[in-house]
């Protein structure tokens, strides 16, 4: 189907991405991304998982707290295992709990918000009742109550992220879709007979989706920081090499005191990477989305 | 006025009942017994589980424990510490202080300088110094905080042994006058440098892109015309307008001060709320626990009341006429 329409769509997606390619922070942030999603995607070539078994490590005749000199590439723990091995196989945990809390944050926040801005009135009344609530709430001790409640595991913490998180998101959609309500192309529809899920689905949504991808990208960065504290506050999953659980690991081994920086440097620094990325992309995607941004 | 705030104070009033509703029902209901679940797989008799139970007001109704936790709370009744075995609130003032001066020096801390390279950055806007400003803050800000701290920790108190590794006084050393303060702020240095650095990215940010907000405006232009130096332009026109979402911003932060190290305050054994909170969770000890919420959400609610007033009086526009 070639109509002209979708002609008109297919270039201005390609021009949207030929802007973006052509921002220099932009480029470089999607650059960072995939290399560390190509880290993350291709850990078993790169790491074997026996690095992480403390049990094997022992057998494979690795040093406890070895530094990157004795045993190659960044050294060993306390438990003997690789941190090489903890770090390429952790990054897995960190982009998919970032990337998973992103998705249920954005979600939830684009439901609630589409729905108080579109149909308003009392349930928008009740709706904003809600979302202030949880932006008032102590984001980070609310995150961590619920953690300890629930227990330890990966699901739980993508859960919780994305339960506290979405409030922002919800106010960001609703105050853009309040503004595209009042434009001239929704009355028109309307007054042509077309139904409210038809009005969001073909006008309300196409118009606020630049939007919700820049703050999606802009939220990838709290869940990942989230999903860090949590884990170095002994509330990950316990099974499961993560860069929070390494620091926790670092932190309550005594890392610090030892001096053994191979442990806590790696992932302190592939978190600030993959967080500077996602920012750089989220502001790129948001100076796109709104061009009055662009000179800042 | 009067009526603006009465309605300000309501709705805050109504946010804080909600806490308190949902602080018993994510303990009672969500998860209808903690208790197991926290020690499933622990091999802990079955009297003290019951015993646990009980002091934690798990039996009876659903209802009579809501009455009951409502009463009690009321009275600052917050339960006993598992852990300490002190009642809950008691343990909790002893920790305000300790938090209140090592949060707090860093959110002032963090503010002045924040908006200091705020401005900088804004009013020169693509200048190296702004390049640098903007940086180093972005970086600061995009590093878990205690990450930091460790980094700091490693250079300042390991490598280089100049600041303690952590706790608020030295051990077995008794010091008075003078010689306390000077060892409470040895302590108080690294947490709170982390601390600083952590925060002020948000102030230069927000004053950065508000300074660039008012910069288009007329009156500046006028200010301009009239002869005044740059610098005047910057400090008597510019600034004074552009503080005002940053004024905000700090009376919303100060109210996370209570709630804003758990992190750092674990990673230096700062013995204020912060480490409370992660001693609760690896306890775990949930009337602690619940208690530390309920005083969290307290302040950070106290403090966007008095942000929202604040604004009214310092912006006429948001004002009710």
């Amino acid at each position: 189907m070639t109509s002209p329409t979708m002609q008109r769509r297919l270039a201005s997606t390609t021009n949207v991405l030929v802007r973006f390619w052509r921002s220099r922070p932009g480029r470089i942030g999607l650059i960072v991304l995939v290399v560390f999603g190509a880290m993350a995607l291709a850990a078993p070539l790169l790491a074997d998982r026996s690095g992480l078994d403390a049990v094997a490590s022992r057998r494979a005749g690795a040093p406890q707290w070895g530094s990157p000199s004795t045993w190659w590439p960044l050294g060993t723990d306390h438990l003997r295992r690789s941190v090489w091995a903890q770090f390429v196989w952790g990054s897995r945990i960190s982009l998919f709990v970032g990337l998973a809390a992103t998705v249920v944050t954005i979600a939830v926040g684009t439901l609630v918000g589409v729905t108080a801005g579109f149909f308003g009135g009392r349930l928008d009344g009740v709706l904003m009742r809600v979302t202030e609530w949880f932006l008032v709430v102590p984001f980070l001790p609310l995150a961590i109550v619920l953690a300890t409640v629930l227990g330890r595991s990966v699901w739980n913490i993508i859960f919780v992220i994305g339960v506290t998180s979405w409030p922002s998101t919800a106010r960001l959609v609703r105050a853009q879709v309040l503004t595209v309500k009042q434009r001239l192309f929704v009355d028109r529809s309307r007054s042509l007979g077309a139904s409210s899920a038809y009005i969001v689905r073909r006008h309300i949504m196409p118009n606020v989706s630049g939007l919700i991808l820049a703050n999606a990208t802009l939220a990838v960065p709290i869940s990942i920081l989230t999903e860090t504290t949590l884990s170095f506050l002994g509330l990950g999953d316990p099974q499961r090499a993560s860069w929070g659980k390494m620091l926790n690991d670092a932190f309550f081994e005594s890392a610090i005191t030892r001096n053994a920086w191979w442990y806590f440097l790696p992932p302190g620094l592939g978190i600030l990477v993959v967080v500077l990325a996602f920012t750089l992309i989220g502001q790129t995607l948001e100076q796109l989305a709104d061009p009055r941004l662009a000179d800042r | 006025m009067a009526q603006f705030i009465s309605k300000k104070v309501l709705g805050s009033t109504l946010t804080l009942v909600f806490v308190l509703v949902f602080n018993f029902f994510l303990f009672r209901v969500v998860q209808p017994d903690p208790v197991a679940n926290l020690f499933r797989g622990r091999n802990v008799p079955q009297a003290r589980l019951d015993q646990m139970r009980t002091d934690f007001g798990l039996d009876g109704s659903r209802l009579t424990q809501f009455w009951a936790y409502l009463r009690e709370t009321l009275q600052l009744n917050l339960g006993f510490s598992y852990q300490s075995r002190q009642p809950v609130w008691d343990d909790i003032a002893s920790k305000i202080w300790p938090t209140v001066q090592l949060v707090g020096l860093a959110a002032i801390l963090s503010a002045a300088i924040g908006i200091i390279g705020g401005v900088i950055a804004g009013w020169r806007r693509g200048s190296a110094a702004d390049y640098s400003i903007t940086s180093t803050t972005m970086a600061f800000y995009s590093m878990p905080d205690f990450w930091l701290g460790m980094l700091l920790l490693v250079a300042f108190a390991v490598v280089f042994p100049w600041f303690p590794v952590g706790g608020m006084t030295e051990l077995g050393v008794e010091h008075s006058g003078v010689g306390a303060i000077l060892d409470r702020l040895h302590h108080l240095a690294l947490p709170c440098l982390t601390l600083t650095l952590a925060y002020l990215g948000e102030y230069a940010i927000v004053t950065r892109s508000s300074l660039l907000d008012v910069m288009g405006e007329e009156y500046l232009t006028l200010a301009q015309a009239k002869g005044l130096r740059d610098i005047q332009v910057r400090n008597r026109h510019a600034v004074p307008n552009a503080l005002l979402p940053v004024v905000t911003l700090a009376a919303i932060n100060f109210g996370f001060v209570l709630s804003g190290a758990i992190a750092v305050e674990t990673l230096f054994s700062w013995p204020g709320l912060g480490k409370a909170t992660s001693d609760a969770v690896l306890g775990p000890d949930l009337p602690m626990l619940q208690g530390l919420f309920l005083v969290f959400s307290a302040a950070v609610i106290v403090f966007n009341l008095a942000a929202d007033v604040l604004y009214a009086f310092l912006d006429p526009r948001v004002r009710p006429a």
